[in-house]
């Protein structure tokens, strides 16, 4: 009911999208396109000062030619917006804080930005809002970062406006969704317009404007790991991983961080995994890019279903043969989706394993360093038990059974635990000690004036730590004292390592809290090159038919 | 980039034994090192020769090495290490697979 005599209205946001888009109505012809050369005066219609904005773009595919637009508006005219997006990897993700068109950032993911981001922060360019995991994010964008206007990026446009996001769908259908539908702007950028596309992955009404950009968007072949570069100590620790975890649990359900670690248990699941007899009972259903290293699990049989984040550059006509594994469309080409990948990961996996810069004595992880701001997409949303899980599994089950503490807080109600794991060599790049006495994290947080240090994982998510050493089973750990012995007892020649007490260690050993390869049957001997099913990229095109294509930066052939 | 030459000995009061024939393993790789392991009298002592781009770590390359000799009770052993920045997992990695073949066990 109206108080003062002024009639209360229910569509603010509806009208005031309405007159914004009246303003850049003269820049959009049929089919709700647009000029390259309108790009910039387009987008001074649509955005105002202070504006929710995101730009599409996140370790993968990037709305690039938008971003680049964004930066050459009047500054006048458009500032101090409110970023809200899942990374900032381009140089021009960040020119705009420089020159004041952006203020605040609220993302997930900084990436090779990660420096210029806590220079800007200490420097007041840029007011940080928190760094968020994917769905963390994407959860806000439905409640109170909800952006007015989006810049979004696509494969194909029809002459009606309808979108083929293909392969790279990715965050694609979140970000148009929590926009459109709280009738804020979309405006995307294609590669090309077609009279017909291979499918709709966004109709054309839920867009107000798309044109083709002058290049094909940029996108990075972020997941493909080269065979060739893997070492024998990483092959040491994958035998670790699939004896003493993925068997000793019988993991089904899991994803794969990104590195060398998973890479090398990919392609020893034809070979050690076939030899400790775990086809079938082991990787049957991942969330997962499509890696190029799971080609030869893939065509050995042992994977009944992947979804993934995004796609990966080179692996279009493999997944296209293979639809059974993959989730494709009437098209048959990928369906990727950023947020109900990440959902599976964090609800329906059993164990997450990927690898970290630093632990700390607790168990604490983190690739945050003194000055970059780096984020950590999504691997704090599958390193984390799942609370609000319900169903279970047998690996879900063993994990939770094992811990002496569940009495403690549950009295004698069985739960689960998700097997959160961390696979590391002690020593890192340049020889950094991985385990540390106190994260560089901390370091960070006073230098960016955080209110909290940036952790990956924290130590109460954390079940199990790989090393050369043999692995920490901190699931099977009493209390914060075993736990941390036990972390000094697989942290080898580290400070932090070298302060084990050999008595307690022999004892955590007899109680199989931890365990050394040799405990484990692992024989350190047999750790080389030759455990690998595909030992280059050419043998990894070999595997798949000849229907992996890989970029030109991976072939040396 | 300059390299640094460490040399040092190593010796445990245990039994030792040594090795029947010389060995070499490993590349001079990135994160790499090669190893040659010869049978040489030292009194029941190995002795170390180490050249690597990486400073500041002697005390490290110390334990690394007698961890290895006092799990293997070598002993009247010359140790060649060319390093080119191996962490201590693959340096104890390429010794104890040096020693394995050089043993047969």
């Amino acid at each position: 009911m109206s108080t003062n005599g002024t009639e209360k209205k229910w569509d603010r946001r509806s009208a005031d999208t309405a007159e914004r888009m009246a303003a850049a109505a003269r820049f959009i012809g049929p089919g709700k396109q647009f000029k390259p050369e309108d790009t910039v005066a387009l987008l001074e219609a649509v955005i105002r000062p202070g504006d929710r904005v995101n730009i599409e773009g996140n370790n993968q595919k990037q709305a690039d030619f938008l971003a680049e637009s964004l930066n050459k508006v009047d500054k006048s005219k458009i500032h101090d917006l409110h970023m809200v997006q899942s990374a900032v990897p381009l140089p021009v993700h960040l020119d705009l804080f420089e020159s004041g068109i952006a203020k605040k950032l609220d993302f997930a993911f900084g990436g090779p930005q990660a420096g210029r981001v806590a220079e800007f922060i200490r420097d007041g360019k840029m007011e940080l809002g928190a760094i968020h995991t994917y769905l963390e994010l994407f959860s806000r964008y439905f409640l109170d970062l909800t952006p007015k206007v989006s810049l979004i990026c696509a494969y194909k446009a029809d002459k009606k406006g309808n979108l083929y996001t293909g392969f790279n769908t990715e965050d694609t259908p979140t970000i148009v969704e929590a926009t459109k539908f709280s009738q804020g702007i979309v405006i995307a950028q294609v590669n090309e317009i077609v009279d017909e596309l291979p499918r709709v992955d966004i109709p054309a009404d839920w867009i107000d404007a798309v044109v083709q950009s002058p290049k094909p968007f940029f996108i990075e072949p972020l997941f493909t790991r080269d065979p060739a570069l893997i070492t024998d100590s990483q092959i040491l620790l994958a035998m670790l991983c699939l004896k003493g975890i993925y068997g000793e649990y019988e993991v089904k359900r899991l994803n794969h961080g990104i590195g060398f670690l998973t890479s090398a248990i990919e392609l020893m699941l034809p070979t050690y995994g076939a030899e400790l007899g775990l086809k079938g009972k082991i990787c049957t259903h991942m969330a997962l890019n499509p890696h190029p290293t799971m080609i030869p699990a893939i065509e050995d049989g042992w994977v009944q279903q992947i979804h993934c984040f995004g796609g990966e550059l080179g692996m279009e006509k493999f997944v296209a043969a293979r639809p059974d594994v993959f989730f494709v469309g009437p098209d048959g080409s990928l369906r990727s989706n950023r947020a109900y990948s990440q959902a599976a990961g964090q609800y329906a996996c059993d164990m997450f394993i990927g690898g970290t810069l630093q632990i700390d004595k607790y168990g604490n992880s983190s690739t945050a360093t003194a000055n970059r701001v780096a984020g950590f997409g999504g691997a704090p949303n599958m390193g984390s038990d799942a609370h609000g899980r319900r169903h279970s599994t047998d690996a879900w089950l063993k994990c939770g059974a094992e811990q002496p503490t569940l009495d403690r807080t549950l009295g004698n109600m069985p739960r689960g635990k998700k097997l959160v794991v961390q696979g590391v060599e002690t020593f890192g790049e340049g020889r950094a000690p991985v385990f540390v006495e106190e994260l560089d994290a901390w370091k960070l947080a006073k230098n960016a004036n955080l209110p909290l240090p940036p952790v990956m994982i924290y130590a109460d998510d954390l079940t199990h730590i790989v090393t050369e050493e043999g692995i920490a089973y901190l699931n099977r750990a009493p209390d914060i004292e075993a736990r941390m012995a036990a972390i000094r007892a697989v942290a080898g020649y580290t400070e932090i390592g070298l302060k084990a007490d050999p008595a307690e260690t022999k004892r955590l050993r007899e109680q199989r809290i931890v365990m050394t390869p040799e405990d484990l049957g692992v024989d350190r001997k047999r750790a080389d090159r030759s455990m690998l099913a595909a030992r280059s990229i050419q043998d990894l095109v070999t595997w798949s038919g000849g229907l992996y294509n890989p970029p030109a930066r991976f072939r040396n052939w | 980039m300059a390299l640094n030459t460490l040399e040092f000995h190593v010796k445990i009061d245990e039994g030792t034994k040594s090795i029947d024939k010389p060995v070499h393993l490993g590349v001079v790789g990135s994160g790499d090192m090669e190893v040659l392991m010869e049978p040489k009298d030292l009194k029941g002592a190995v002795s170390i020769k180490l050249v690597t781009p990486v400073a500041g770590f002697d005390e490290l390359w110390k334990r690394v090495v007698e961890t290895f000799v006092s799990e293997t009770l070598l002993g009247d052993v010359h140790l060649e290490i060319n390093d080119n920045n191996a962490t201590p997992a693959v340096v104890l990695l390429r010794l104890r697979q040096a020693f394995a073949e050089a043993t047969g066990e």
